[in-house]
């Protein structure tokens, strides 16, 4: 598939909960495209949406007590493409997924659009050792003979590199380290050659130099495969490293987005750039110093504010802010933000700060 | 900022009193229980000949992987477990063997704050109930004064009056740290071990409590010992900074000039897979290879041995020795410490 053109359109998205309380929108009118061979980040504290954002996707919210607005869009454009003996039940062109039926989504999930999660003990089934486990997806989504499914699971555990992937194969998910188990489930979510991958956190939970073992492995793959990822982290030096956009959230809705090096450098919501400015630098310059903060909490989102979300935390608020909400709009330098008073001056701050 | 009343700083180091804590070979051994009679078929060598000094007022880190037993460490230094095996002096005094009757009047010098502060603390008892019972139980002031204390005290943790009456299930994340910050300050303690205290919280949540702990350590005084996994915290909070594998210290070194003078290749590879944060200055990860050796059975020689980048035919038979490099740095590796003998002369 030729890189740049969309893969994914997000247009309008909520994604609202029933509750106790009444009903809360845990994500609010989010529009974004996301290319092919593109990698987006989605970036925020916790309960700003970024998962419910991931999830919605997905279609794995619990229909029970939640659901998508009828503005919703989410469009995979389906082109065509070969693929390792897929079985395509999906008719080319544009399938809209926000209100799709259940079959629609069968074949979608996984096979189009995989996910990996932060904990792989959590989606990786205990009782079924790892090679029944990709075995399933690929019986699946594939028409590949069972001997070429053995070759293809055999083959994807070499690609995370797991060392004697036809012995592993037999092993249970307990028997693997933490590192292990992850790169287990991107085997498992990059089986079928999906053109999305959703990676909701995926390294928040490793040690550091696990964590560079998978960044490290998603950027080979990504490079080989062509794969468009969305990630979603709140680690701000994963996202310099890899993104090539941002997305920024915040009480569920995108506050700004851009080019990574413009997220970086010009920031123009407050929040993006107190949020950069908080996070310690490496260096003697800043060493002891107290860090920049973010003073309150993030609003509840059962009681949120009238106007803008983030006025009550904001040292640019101005009155006008608490009456009514500013639009995502185009800023100083061009690129949507959700503020009235957007900075329009680069962030001075000192490249890297290695010594 | 000044203190609040009530809390008073702990006296000023004079240049030639003992270190506050002294570590001497320090081990700690957990028996892995199993059979039919449940005994103990092996041991979990969590904490293996460790060694260290904190000197009044200084903030030490303790950095490494899960499991390289660096929170075995903390808890080990204010007698929260037992020692299978060394030597803790605190001020001078060995406190390896005290009894618990013994310990009562040190357990007031020295606190713990935990990472999970909901876990360790009582969820039936408010704020003030939680406060309290720590002040009264050591007596730390009389009774008369004592809601005027927990008032002071709740005031300079930046929560609000009103958190008094309320439940720790209340209060958000970083609230709840406050609280656990709080508790630990209430006896007046001079030495704090912090494991992980910042490391469930959101960024900026993270540096407000970073900022509290900072003011209050200079404030008062504090000596602390910070556990954490995330070198970039450390590197910014601490003076010196001990880096653990495997449960061995491999090096320590001072925090400032973290990056140039960094000589152990555990040290090095877990600064180069730290992502850093600005998209102009990308470079490929340090990334490791190997697999860690079980704590069950450690290898004779270096424990990094089966990842290391450097490693030597003597790194896998005898543990390298501890040298000193230059003020405040020592490092346990032979590759640093000897001059590397040139593959084709082996």
């Amino acid at each position: 598939m030729p890189a740049g053109e969309p893969v994914l359109s997000v247009r309008g998205l909520s994604a609202c909960f029933r509750t106790d309380l009444g009903v809360v929108t845990a994500v609010d009118d989010v529009s974004f495209d996301l290319s092919a061979g593109e990698t987006l980040a989605i970036v925020g504290e916790s309960g700003c949406g970024k998962t419910v954002t991931s999830k919605s996707i997905m279609r794995l919210l619990p229909e029970r007590n939640s659901f998508l607005s009828d503005q919703s869009r989410i469009i995979y454009h389906n082109r065509p493409r070969r693929r390792a003996a897929a079985k395509d039940r999906l008719p080319p062109g544009e399938i809209e997924l926000a209100h799709a039926d259940a079959p629609t989504m069968h074949h979608v999930r996984g096979a189009r659009i995989a996910m990996i999660f932060q904990e792989p003990m959590t989606s990786l089934n205990p009782v079924f050792t790892i090679g029944w486990q990709l075995d399933e997806a690929l019986k699946y989504h594939t028409d590949l003979s069972r001997r070429g499914r053995r070759r293809r699971a055999v083959e994807m555990l070499r690609l995370v590199e797991i060392a004697n992937p036809e012995q592993r194969i037999h092993e249970y998910p307990h028997q693997l380290s933490g590192g292990m188990r992850q790169r287990v489930m991107i085997a498992l979510a990059l089986c079928c050659e999906p053109d999305v991958l959703i990676a909701d956190e995926p390294t928040t939970a490793l040690d550091v130099t696990i964590q560079a073992q998978i960044l490290d492995l998603m950027a080979g793959l990504k490079a080989r495969l062509g794969t468009a990822i969305m990630f979603i982290t709140h680690n701000l030096g994963v996202v310099a490293q890899f993104a090539d956009r941002v997305l920024v959230m915040y009480a569920g809705r995108v506050i700004e987005s851009g080019p990574v090096r413009d997220i970086f450098h010009r920031p123009q919501h407050p929040y993006t750039r107190a949020l950069l400015d908080s996070i310690p630098r490496a260096g003697n310059r800043h060493r002891g110093r107290p860090l920049a903060t973010i003073e309150g909490i993030v609003p509840s989102l059962l009681n949120l504010p009238g106007g803008c979300k983030f006025a009550d935390r904001c040292p640019r608020r101005r009155e006008n802010c608490v009456e009514r909400e500013p639009a995502l709009e185009p800023g100083p330098d061009g690129r949507p933000v959700r503020c009235y008073y957007p900075h329009h001056e680069p962030r001075v701050a000192e490249p890297g700060g290695r010594t | 900022m000044s203190a609040a009343p009530g809390i008073q700083p702990a006296p000023a180091p004079t240049p030639n009193s003992p270190p506050l804590l002294d570590v001497r070979d320090l081990v700690k051994h957990f028996p892995v229980r199993g059979g039919v009679l449940n005994t103990a078929q092996a041991k979990v060598h969590a904490v293996n000949g460790v060694s260290l000094e904190v000197r009044r007022g200084e903030v030490v880190g303790v950095v490494g992987e899960s499991g390289c037993g660096k929170s075995t460490l903390g808890k080990l230094v204010i007698r929260l477990i037992e020692p299978t095996r060394g030597t803790l002096l605190y001020a001078g005094r060995d406190i390896t063997r005290l009894s618990h009757s013994e310990l009562m009047p040190l357990r007031r010098r020295m606190q713990i704050i935990f990472q999970d502060p909901y876990s360790s603390l009582n969820p039936r008892l408010t704020v003030a109930g939680l406060l309290k019972e720590a002040v009264r139980f050591h007596r730390v002031v009389p009774e008369r004064e004592l809601d005027g204390y927990i008032d002071a005290l709740i005031a300079r943790v930046g929560l609000r009056t009103e958190s008094k009456g309320k439940f720790p299930h209340e209060f958000s994340g970083g609230q709840r740290q406050r609280i656990g910050i709080a508790r630990a300050l209430a006896v007046r303690p001079e030495f704090l071990v912090a494991d992980e205290p910042v490391s469930a919280l959101d960024v900026s949540i993270q540096a407000q409590v970073l900022n509290l702990m900072m003011e209050l350590k200079a404030e008062l005084g504090l000596t602390l010992l910070f556990i954490s996994h995330d070198l970039k915290v450390v590197e910014h909070f601490c003076d010196r900074v001990l880096v653990m594998y495997l449960g061995h210290i491999v090096e320590t070194l001072p925090c400032e000039n973290l990056h140039a003078r960094a000589r152990h290749p555990y040290t090095r590879a877990l600064l180069g897979a730290n992502p850093v944060d600005d998209p102009d200055d990308r470079r490929p990860l340090t990334v490791l290879r190997g697999e860690v050796p079980s704590p069950l059975n450690p290898p004779p020689g270096c424990p990094f041995v089966t990842r290391c980048p450097l490693a030597m035919e003597v790194c896998r038979e005898k543990m390298p020795p501890t040298e000193s490099h230059g003020p405040g740095q020592a490092v346990a590796c032979w590759a640093v410490n000897e001059p590397v003998v040139p593959a084709s002369s082996r």
